[in-house]
């Protein structure tokens, strides 16, 4: 039995060394490491993001951002990234994700807010106010799943699943993907137990190669339109495209009236169509453009396409097998319930699904924006 | 103060540990489970020249395998030795899914997906032979949409293969160009073979037997190419008498149960030397879009062409069928026209044609739907009227097309 100075002392001396000991892992961060060609074990080799005692921070001049619409990945929670090599700008683009240069790395770390009792609970939440410490996330109230590299390389883009060990110390690299099994527990703790996918490598390019001639991984996120908005960074909030221009990281960014700004999906002061229009590109329009995996089916969510039969008005579908749920066309305006579109968003089912991928849960909350603007539409495709 | 140095040696080693959290997947056992990870890593190192070979054994898999490089070749030793299961599949939903030309796939199968068997979408130069795709509990809904499914492709040849089951067309090409299909096997899916807005195909030498209906060639609306130009010849369509089990809303849920050979809203179509029996609805159905209960102005494109266009049915060999037809509509039709024991002609027509473009209340001679085959007769269902004066008057059917020149596929035989 010590006395509790001693106790104090020595849990001092203990909590000391385990930063020395922490500092052996990670160190001093050395600067971020761009590797030209090969594919690195460890998330830490890069140097992008890394474990600092109980945080997961961000190396210098690594810039996270957020994105007006994400993508939904079964409500985990992303941190973004982008780091550039010194002395190297993107190039701004109005409607095409930005020109980056070599060695540009985008980081995008999937983690969820524990919920207490086990390492699989964890929260349905779109609060984030708990998961940050400093521009880091706060590790002991979330759990990191897995951290995806986008690195462009002198050929092009390559995508580098990373899935984080069960003591969140490190990242290892997984390009066959991997399974993760969560319990996700809603605000009333009710519970819904699902199997997380990781993505193989080769599921990567599902996404992130829209156009199918060129068959080129691009960056989905990096948009002006997507990109426009505030970020709260260390030293205060500030536009994030004027930020990245700022640091140096982008160049050409025109006065701020010309810049596209896509809807936040979840922002209810924006009129329901600008909202279920950035829910549907973000979330399908990567695969539902006319240059996409999904060219075939005749439909399209990309956001120049008219709100008339290629946006799925009345439309009869091509190739859906089960997945018309027995309804006759994709959306029936003001009919929700006779519509494809939020009957495949509402299941789970392999299959059945969309999207076909990165998603194992439904996203309730988009299924509602969804049937919402649906049941908003006037007219009919009466005959 | 031993205990906390111990904890803290434990921090220590836990933090600098290689430890993961990678998990074996649900549902497979640990030997699938490593054969799934060693096959994934060939999908994803495959360059041109690679094969991929499959061995023998039921290998159980619960993710889609997807090939994004050309000239690879996949192969098995045999449909009934190499066998891939997706019955426990979590992510894909395809079994197999390609986007990538020069691509070869033979001697294999594919067990119960959740969603299609193989797709291959956007390649050139395909052989598809000796593959099987199956979903093994027979025909249900819930099973996936196509077996074999080339899509957006060029220069195709899909032979020797089958399919068992699929919840809308076994073997299905969708929107390329050249392709041949032949001795194939289809049976209890929905549709057996299936041509879609595709341009020049032979589909020849197959058995489509016990689907709901056995080879579709069909054009749908709002695709970006029109389908024109199939021979459908020497093949076996019997017995396509099974219940249609596929969700609604799908082209080929319109399709009723005992159907022969469909024709809808195609063009340059030529149908000949086949043996074509037993379909209870009947052996030969030329349709256009507006029977298929789909149509609607807001939803179609307004240049999309849904009728039936030079179609040349001729020297088939015709037995049995049109005695059960499927639905009630056709169930009326036929009782009142020809008695409760009686029977519809071999082919079936639903009456509708382009009233804008006649020529002395005739279709142009070159878009006309001619039938010279013995005594086959064409049952006009006067569709557009809801069946109100159908009529059997072949006059207007006793035409002929010009052939269609056979399909060749570069370096192929």
């Amino acid at each position: 039995m010590m006395r509790p100075q001693a106790a104090r002392r020595a849990a001092l001396y203990a909590g000391v060394l385990a930063m020395s000991a922490l500092a052996g892992c990670t160190h001093a961060p050395p600067p971020v490491q761009f590797f030209a060609t090969g594919r690195p074990e460890h998330l830490s080799d890069w140097h992008v993001v890394f474990r600092d005692g109980g945080r997961l921070a961000l190396n210098e001049r690594v810039v996270p951002y957020d994105l007006n619409t994400p993508l939904f990945s079964d409500y985990a929670h992303k941190l973004r990234t982008m780091w550039m090599p010194a002395a190297r700008a993107a190039t701004y683009s109005a409607t095409e994700s930005f020109e980056f240069p070599v060695g540009t790395i985008f980081s995008k770390t999937f983690y969820y807010p524990r919920a207490g009792g086990g390492a699989a609970a964890v929260s349905r939440t779109s609060d984030q106010s708990r998961d940050f410490s400093g521009q880091g996330l706060d590790l002991a109230n979330v759990r990191l799943i897995e951290t995806r590299l986008l690195v462009r390389r002198e050929q092009g883009w390559e995508a580098l699943p990373y899935v984080w060990n069960a003591d969140q110390t490190d990242a290892e690299l997984a390009r066959t993907g991997d399974e993760v099994a969560l319990d996700l527990v809603g605000a009333a703790g009710e519970r819904e137990a699902f199997t997380y996918v990781v993505p193989n490598q080769n599921q990567c390019a599902g996404c992130h190669v829209t156009d199918l001639k060129t068959k080129s991984i691009m960056p989905l996120g990096p948009k002006a339109r997507y990109l426009n908005r505030d970020y709260r960074y260390a030293d205060g909030v500030q536009n994030q495209l004027a930020y990245l221009q700022k640091v140096g990281y982008l160049a050409g960014l025109p006065q701020s009236p010309e810049v596209p700004r896509t809807a936040n999906w979840m922002d209810t002061s924006q009129p329901l169509e600008a909202r279920a229009r950035a829910y549907l590109e973000v979330n399908c329009g990567h695969c539902h453009n006319p240059k996409g995996a999904a060219d075939t089916t005749a439909l399209n969510f990309d956001v120049a396409s008219p709100l008339d039969r290629h946006l799925g008005l009345c439309k009869p579908p091509v190739a859906a097998g089960r997945g018309t749920g027995d309804h006759l066309f994709d959306i029936v305006p003001g009919r929700p319930d006779d519509s494809i579109l939020p009957f495949r968003m509402a299941t789970k089912e392999t299959g059945v699904m969309m999207p076909e991928q990165g998603r194992d849960i439904v996203h309730r909350e988009g299924v509602e924006l969804i049937r919402a603007w649906i049941a908003a539409m006037p007219g009919s495709c009466g005959v | 103060m031993r205990q906390i140095a111990i904890g803290f040696l434990c921090l220590v080693a836990a933090a600098c540990g290689q430890q993961s959290s990678q998990s074996q997947p649900k549902g497979l056992t640990a030997a699938d489970a490593a054969f799934q990870k060693q096959l994934q890593e060939q999908f994803l190192d495959a360059k041109p020249g690679t094969v991929i070979e499959i061995p023998a054994g039921k290998h159980a898999l619960d993710r889609v395998l997807t090939l994004r490089a050309s000239g690879v070749t996949i192969r098995g030793v045999g449909t009934d030795s190499s066998i891939l299961s997706f019955k426990n599949e979590i992510s894909g939903p395809e079994g197999i899914l390609v986007y990538g030309s020069d691509f070869t796939i033979e001697n294999l199968s594919i067990e119960d997906t959740k969603g299609d068997g193989l797709k291959i979408n956007d390649g050139e130069n395909i052989t598809i032979r000796g593959v099987r795709v199956a979903w093994t509990g027979g025909p249900q809904t819930s099973n996936g949409a196509y077996g074999i499914y080339p899509v957006s492709s060029r220069n195709v040849l899909i032979e020797n293969s089958s399919s068992w089951g699929a919840a809308d067309a076994g073997i299905y090409v969708g929107q390329s160009i050249g392709v041949i299909v032949r001795n194939c096997h289809a049976e209890q899916n929905v549709a057996g073979i299936e041509i879609e807005n595709t341009i020049s195909a032979d589909v020849y030498d197959n058995v489509a037997t016990g689907n709901t209906g056995g080879i579709l060639v069909f054009n749908m609306p709002n695709l970006k190419q029109r389908g024109h130009s199939t021979r459908v010849f020497k093949n076996k369509v019997l017995k396509n008498n099974l219940g249609n089990f596929a969700a609604k809303g799908g082209a080929v849920a319109s399709v009723p149960a005992g159907s022969g050979v469909v024709v809808n809203s195609n063009s340059q179509v030529e149908i000949f030397d086949n043996d074509i029996a037993d379909n209870q609805t009947a052996n030969l159905i030329i349709s256009a879009y507006y029977s298929t209960n789909y149509y609607n102005k807001p939803g179609v494109d307004p240049n999309y062409d849904p009728y039936p266009r030079s179609i040349y049915v001729y020297d088939n060999r015709f037995a049995g069928g049109g005695d059960a037809p499927d639905g009630l509509d056709l169930k009326t039709l036929k009782v009142a026209m020809f008695g409760l024991n009686g029977h519809f002609p071999d082919v079936l027509w639903d009456g509708y044609r382009d009233e804008k473009n006649l020529v002395n209340g005739a279709p142009p001679a070159a878009e006309r739907i001619c039938v010279r085959n013995g005594g086959a007769t064409v049952l006009n269902a006067d569709g557009p009227n809801k069946n109100k004066n159908p009529t059997t008057n072949m006059a207007q059917f006793q035409c002929e097309l010009a052939k269609l020149p056979p399909v060749e596929l570069p370096g192929r035989t």
